[in-house]
């Protein structure tokens, strides 16, 4: 069995946007039997998470790059083309 | 406890019509509203004005657009929801700092913890993608309208 992979839901304070897309991460996560957990926490903590994360979902700006893949998840509050993010996260999962 | 929307509305903060040049005369009005009623600190203005300017929080839907300004909990006292009108809509730059949107009405979300407030955050975005919720809020002619079209719309999704 391959190793679970880590995603990290941030926003900028990390209570807010980020608590509605965790939600649609994990449900997506559940719907699909994927092997993955979600850690939510503010776009300023990333840098710790980074090391042992595999994909980054994120509602707000991300001021600098990072090792992994980034997926903005704006539509996932708009719900404008919510499958959009659904399909990066599941195709990002794969790599 | 998850709380839904309804108990994070109150009378007391609402603005109807609110006459606003810049995102900062919006955040004061809020801030002064919240400030008065005990729900915040008085650090909560400036809170939001340097939150905002790192991380921006309008949302564009279509033809009526919503900020959802919020800050740390720390400038928090109580939990709450503020909400504004706005006479004249005022340009926001877009949360994923994507250009620029301007914005009808504001929701600024006075929060505490996480996940606790996690109903009521799914509720109030499943209302921002309402776009007859918000044509109604933006035509409602006083705030004593505008609390009634929020709480129905509480009933209606429990």
């Amino acid at each position: 069995m391959n190793k679970q992979k880590v995603i990290l839901v941030a926003c900028g304070t990390g209570i807010a946007t980020s608590t509605v897309v965790c939600k649609k991460v994990e449900d997506l996560i559940a719907a699909n039997n994927l092997n993955a957990r979600v850690i939510q926490c503010k776009i300023s903590e990333v840098p710790g998470y980074e090391a042992d994360a595999d994909l980054l979902v994120t509602t707000t700006i991300a001021s600098r790059t990072y090792t992994i893949p980034v997926i903005k998840a704006i539509n996932y509050l708009t719900n404008i083309n919510p499958q959009k993010i659904d399909q990066a996260i599941i195709d990002a999962l794969k790599e | 406890m998850t709380m839904s929307i309804n108990e994070y509305l109150n009378k007391d903060l609402i603005i109807n019509n609110l006459e606003a040049e810049t995102t900062d005369d919006i955040f004061y009005a809020l801030s002064e509203m919240l400030l008065k009623s005990n729900f915040v600190k008085d650090s909560f203005y400036d809170g939001l004005v340097k939150r905002e300017s790192k991380f921006p929080t309008g949302l564009t839907l279509g033809k009526y657009n919503v900020a959802i300004p919020h800050t740390d909990a720390i400038h928090v006292i109580k939990p709450a929801i503020a909400i504004a009108t706005l006479k004249h809509p005022v340009t926001f730059t877009n949360m994923d700092g994507d250009g620029e949107v301007d914005v009808n009405v504001v929701f600024c979300m006075v929060l505490k913890e996480p996940h606790s407030q996690i109903m009521m955050l799914q509720q109030l975005m499943f209302l921002i993608q309402n776009e007859d919720v918000l044509k109604s809020l933006s035509e409602a002619k006083d705030s004593e309208e505008l609390y009634d079209i929020l709480t129905k719309f509480d009933c209606i999704t429990n």
